[in-house]
């Protein structure tokens, strides 16, 4: 973006310019031949899928569930939450995996010598207004996560919601403050029970109803906070494995920049 | 204008591949291809909407209102997450490659550089 002048071009690569005319042409290919599909949808606002309807004349009588979003998510389509709760465990563990200290790097301290490191005193407003905000954002996760089969919410929104509490005691704290309120250790296994309950829950219904994710649970009444079975069970599972997914990745990128020092001087290249 | 949310999904779509086209920076790239996902947001949601209907959720609203598809808004969750995951992943893979080579500007990652 600062640049202008693109580097040394190697021969037969296209100018910067040119690149832009060749996007161009494939661009309009492109959205015309998009436009052209969608064209063959019904208008805008004229057409409700079928599917969609069933479920909203049903739900809340089968599952006791007043939010329908949540029922599909947690229940109806159970199976393909558990797909994306994976992928989110995946990709987690992935990023661990690409930012571990390498061979030629080590853990630092955080106060020493690398004092441009250090992003500097915060000043007293920010600190008294992220201090304040942290009580009530891990209250408004665990809200959202409990109410998730009530009103809109659930664990995956409420799951990150918590990790931003994290973030506020990095803004208006230090890092080192960060990390005491963030034992690793507790963090990990919060994702793993996460991760595990979803299954274990997903096996219950195999067990006691005949299919996995089978709701097999007691369904009360709709609109009250002890009801729909297993989905506020899985729901809170998939909280306590984005909550702890999120708090990892943030550690991860901001040890990078912190913790990790690089044990020689970089190679001249 | 009955068709103009699904124009505006594409156009959101084709000014996120042309961010990264034109990109001189990876990090840039990186929310480009954010934009690009948030098109298929567009989109989803748009299939789902119907005028005067309610949102899914009858918590306060009788049994029999009419609401808007619950699938697609489920569908759209995924896909939020998704892109979430992808996106750190891809902001760990400059981290490093900003370490091991010095840059983040694509045109001076030369596929035969050591």
């Amino acid at each position: 973006m600062a640049r202008q002048a693109p580097p040394r071009r190697r021969p037969g690569e296209l100018s910067f310019a040119g690149r832009r005319r060749l996007f161009v042409v494939g661009a309009v290919g492109l959205a015309g031949l998009l436009l052209w599909g969608l064209a063959g949808l019904p208008d805008f606002s004229t057409f409700t899928p079928v599917y969609g309807q069933v479920l909203n004349r049903v739900a809340v009588e089968e599952r006791s569930t007043t939010d329908v979003v949540t029922a599909v998510n947690f229940d109806y389509r159970g199976f393909d939450t558990l797909g994306e709760e994976f992928i989110l465990f995946a990709a987690v563990l992935v990023l661990g995996l690409l930012l571990r200290a390498l061979a030629e790097e080590r853990r630092g301290k955080i106060d020493d010598d690398a004092p441009r490191r250090h992003p500097g005193k915060t000043s007293d407003a920010v600190r008294l207004t992220t201090v304040a905000l942290v009580g009530p954002t891990v209250l408004l996760a665990i809200y959202i996560t409990a109410h998730g089969h009530l009103t809109p919410g659930g664990g995956f929104q409420g799951g990150v919601i918590a990790a931003t509490a994290l973030l506020l005691v990095y803004l208006g704290g230090d890092y080192a403050a960060m990390r005491r309120v963030r034992p690793l250790t507790l963090v990990t296994t919060a994702k793993a029970a996460g991760a595990g309950g979803f299954v274990l829950i997903g096996l219950g219904g195999l067990i006691f109803a005949g299919a996995f994710l089978q709701n097999f649970l007691p369904l009360g009444q709709p609109g009250h906070l002890v009801a729909a079975g297993t989905i506020p069970l899985l729901s809170l599972a998939v909280g306590l494995e984005v909550a702890g997914g999120f708090v990892l990745l943030l550690s991860e990128l901001l040890d990078q920049l912190l913790v990790l020092r690089r044990r020689r001087e970089r190679r001249s290249q | 204008m009955s068709f103009l949310p699904y124009v505006v999904a594409v156009w959101v779509c084709v000014i996120g591949l042309y961010g990264i086209v034109t990109s001189r920076h990876l990090i840039h790239a990186i929310i480009c291809l954010s934009v690009v996902q948030s098109s298929t947001y567009v989109l989803l949601l748009a299939i789902g909407y119907r005028k005067g209907y309610a949102a899914p959720i009858f918590i306060d609203i009788p049994r029999s209102t009419k609401a808007v598809d619950p699938v697609v808004q489920a569908l759209t969750l995924t896909d939020v997450v998704v892109g979430g995951a992808v996106t750190a992943l891809l902001l760990a893979i400059a981290v490093q490659l900003d370490k091991h080579l010095g840059t983040l500007d694509p045109d001076e990652l030369d596929p035969l550089r050591d």
